[in-house]
């Protein structure tokens, strides 16, 4: 099949940016908003007791309707905490109108967004919890990642855990007695809890405050409107459960089989990745990049290196540019098929289609291995460029041989089969079709992003909405449905997997006509990298799971992020998933879920 | 009509089973180590692809890293270990994103610093087999290995690798990486003919 011809350069600036626009339109009706003063810092410096009204005139009036990321900072130096909102117009695309709120650090009181925007609900519960922000009027200020009993927000500058190292990599040295020792000592089972000073341990202290809720099982007696006699009960689903797609917890309360109310109860694999990353090396941070959405690190090192990059300001040479777009849509594809196969597994197609897929999934997971080195943790990209080049055979056979025949042939043949064969069943349309239906407006309004707002029928995709490598020279489109059921869902998936095989299909040519230039913007990369004038960026890509954004802020000439945030699409996916199932029977609580399609790496981060 | 969905999938599903006799048809009686990777070809690879492992291994590729070992040159006859290439100059332990790395500095007899490692640990319950120590030692002296059979009965004892459980002789990486070793010498040997050529000319002045 040839390849359309591209041409590049050929896209046209839009006419007004909608982001000026909106800045402008804001500044005239608010004045007191100012610049942000630090050199090479964007975004807009609302004072707080005028925040709602302007996140309102944004989301009301300029049509920056779609609330991305919250989160906030520790800005130890100054004594103060800042709350940091990105802001998008899903109909002009464009780039974010950035908020941001200072407030003293002994402390912070920021009013809450999230009774405009449900999808700030969780965003600002990790706030609280990390750095010990309150939202004023949010309807549920408690802990998210953290157990309840946490003592501290370890996100702020001035924690320290019980087994701290030193503030910053390169440690002086791991071993400092002089005698080495297996870091596993260090962090012993049950040493590395600080307890408050004056705290001791009492039983009767131990109250649980959630028990209504979180008590295992609780019977409520209540009268239905039939007059018969029922109980709502209340049922842990998880963390041990295969269902769950790892140790995510779901506290359901149930009208007989039918789910009035749900709870996702997450953080038990939080590491506090943000804190590692706020410690690390720039460099550093790219590895511990694979191990949030385990199954697309190739394309979680994408957003991390956009953001570096454009605080460095380095630009990778064209050839990186096309390797990395062939591997982050491979890695589409890896993660789609995965998703579906385990979506098929979870509505009753057990095992069988997920097998079928998988064989396809592990001829990619070759190539990444032979590229980088490993099949899933990959660490393949670089500031500037790529680790390695193309390697010259994969599984014994030539590359471009390999490529063609799996993109052209392989590939294209799954699809074809998976659609023939899963689409059209009658039981998965049954179980699939009007379960766990999101509207457009909900879609939105939650934040929800990827296959998930694309299935409400929301056409946004950061490959088109604010193009980057270049995504802008390639022709593709952006399947939609506007169903907002878990068929939808899955719906769009296939059809984003063969739009990734079309773009896969206009990359192959570049790749082979650039056969051998180089892959790093540097001769010899270097390895201790210093953001020279410092400043914050948001490096944003479309992951298969939907937008995962990286809010970097370092100081001038850092070797470290001072901030370091993750937006991830997993998380915030999950805010609506109490309103998908309400309504819906238990039996399709694990469909619904599976239709989300989240990975707990990143999840809890 | 309703129902042919399902019935679609259960075609599907025959179709599948079928294939599984495929590798049985095509190669037969000789499922041998030679055919592995014409087994595992895109062409091939239908119905039953998975390997019998431990009885059959897919080959590493050149560039599959897993916990690092340290070069050191072909012992000579009798000896045990060969000379270090590690010079102790620490870059490795200050890129390792984990911090894994331990390098205990050798001293010459005159109390300047030995350009050689006296000791070097490695915590491989921590280490992420990133591979940044290989990729960025400037004297191709820390390398990462296919071995991944690591698996051991205590991990109190076994899990920290001394330089003795570490090193070891260059042929090995040779053989593990032929393309990536010979290039890498290719390189060292054009530096070293640049600086000879320089000592050379400066020698004429």
């Amino acid at each position: 099949m040839a390849a359309p011809e591209i041409e590049v350069n050929d896209v046209e600036a839009p006419a007004v940016d909608p982001v000026e626009g909106a800045v402008a339109a804001l500044r005239e009706k608010f004045p007191d908003l100012t610049d942000d003063p630090r050199p090479n810092y964007t975004g807009l410096m609302v004072p707080p007791d005028q925040l709602l009204a302007v996140a309102g005139e944004l989301k009301n009036q300029l049509g920056f309707e779609y609330l991305s990321s919250v989160t906030g900072a520790d800005l130890i130096e100054d004594d103060k905490m800042e709350v940091i909102y990105h802001t998008y117009n899903l109909e002009k695309g464009g780039g974010a109108v950035v908020l941001k709120t200072q407030v003293g650090r002994s402390n912070p009181e920021v009013p809450s967004l999230s009774n405009m925007w449900e999808g700030a609900n969780f965003q600002e519960r990790e706030a609280y919890d990390l750095l010990g922000i309150n939202f004023e009027g949010h309807p549920d200020m408690r802990r998210i990642l953290m157990w309840d009993g946490f003592v501290g927000h370890p996100l702020r500058k001035d924690w320290k855990e019980a087994f701290w190292e030193g503030d910053e990599k390169p440690f002086k040295s791991r071993w400092p007695g002089g005698e080495v020792f297996r870091a596993e000592e260090r962090n012993a089972f049950g040493k590395n809890v600080k307890y408050p000073v004056d705290w001791a341990f009492n039983a009767e202290s131990l109250t649980d405050t959630d028990d209504e809720i979180y008590g295992g099982l609780t019977i409520q007696r209540q009268q239905a409107k039939t007059d018969i006699r029922t109980d709502n009960v209340t049922v842990n689903i998880g963390p041990q459960h295969p269902s769950t797609h790892g140790v995510f917890r779901m506290v359901v309360t149930m009208d007989g089989e039918t789910i009035t109310d749900l709870q996702p109860v997450m953080g038990y694999l939080h590491r506090n990745h943000e804190k590692i990353g706020e410690r690390n090396t720039f460099l550093g941070n790219i590895p511990y990049t694979d191990r949030l959405d385990y199954l697309s690190s190739m394309s979680n090192n994408h957003g991390y290196v956009l953001a570096i990059e454009k605080l460095l300001g380095v630009t990778p040479p064209e050839r990186a540019e096309w390797i990395r777009i062939l591997m982050v849509e491979l890695t589409r594809m890896v993660n789609h098929l995965w998703a579906l196969g385990f979506l098929l597994n979870d509505i009753g197609a057990l095992q069988t289609p997920m097998l079928y897929l998988t064989i396809e999934r592990e001829l990619i997971l070759d190539l990444f291995e032979a590229t980088s080195g490993t099949r899933m943790m990959c660490n393949y990209m670089r500031f500037g460029g790529l680790a390695y080049d193309l390697p010259r055979e994969v599984r014994g056979q030539e590359i471009y041989k390999f490529l063609d025949e799996l993109v052209l042939e392989r590939l294209p043949k799954i699809m074809d089969e998976l659609d023939y064969y899963i689409s059209g069943n009658e039981i998965i349309r049954e179980r699939s079709i009007g379960i766990g239906v999101l509207t457009r407006e909900q879609a939105i309004n939650y934040s929800t992003c990827g296959p998930v707002l694309r299935g409400s029928g929301v056409k946004y995709d950061v490959r088109k909405a604010e193009p980057y490598s270049y995504y802008e020279h390639l022709d593709f489109d952006i399947p939609t449905e506007s169903a907002g059921d878990v068929y939808a869902r899955y719906w769009v998936r296939v059809k984003e997997m063969y739009e990734s095989l079309r773009i896969l299909r206009q990359v192959l040519p570049h790749l082979k006509e650039t056969d051998g230039a180089r892959t790093h913007a540097d001769d010899k990369p270097a390895y201790a990298i210093r953001v020279p004038k410092g400043g914050d960026a948001y490096g944003r890509v479309e992951n298969p799971k939907g937008e995962l954004g990286y809010y970097v802020m370092t100081k001038p000439k850092g070797t470290n992020p001072e901030r370091y945030h993750i937006r991830a699409p997993s998380f915030i996916n999950l805010t609506p998933l109490g309103l998908m199932s309400r309504g819906d029977k238990i039996a399709d609580l694990v469909v619904v879920l599976g239709s989300i399609d989240i990975v707990l790496g990143e999840t809890d981060r | 009509m309703y129902g042919i969905g399902i019935v679609k999938g259960l075609r599907t599903t025959m179709k599948h089973f079928i294939r599984t006799y495929t590798v049985d048809w095509n190669f037969s009686d000789k499922l041998t180590e030679e055919n592995l990777l014409e087994r595992q070809s895109l062409k091939s690879a239908a119905g039953i692809i998975s390997v019998n492992y431990p009885d059959e291994k897919l080959p590493m590729p050149e560039r599959f890293r897993f916990v690092p070992f340290l070069v050191m040159n072909d012992p000579a006859p009798g000896q045990k270990a060969g000379d270090d290439w590690c010079t102790s100059c620490g870059i490795c332990a200050k890129v390792c994103p984990p911090q894994c790395i331990w390098i205990e500095r050798g001293k010459l007899p005159n109390g300047r610093p030995k350009p050689q490692p006296e000791q070097f640990y490695i915590d491989i319950d921590i280490c992420m087999n990133c591979g940044y120590c290989s990729e960025f030692c400037p004297f191709d002296a820390i390398k990462m290995d296919h071995d991944y059979e690591l698996a051991s009965y205590d991990r109190s004892s076994a899990h920290i690798h001394d330089k003795e459980r570490l090193s070891k002789p260059i042929s090995y990486w040779r053989a593990i990486a032929p393309e990536r070793a010979a290039g890498e010498e290719a390189i060292r040997t054009a530096e070293e003919e640049a600086k000879a050529a320089k000592k050379a000319a400066r020698g004429k002045k």
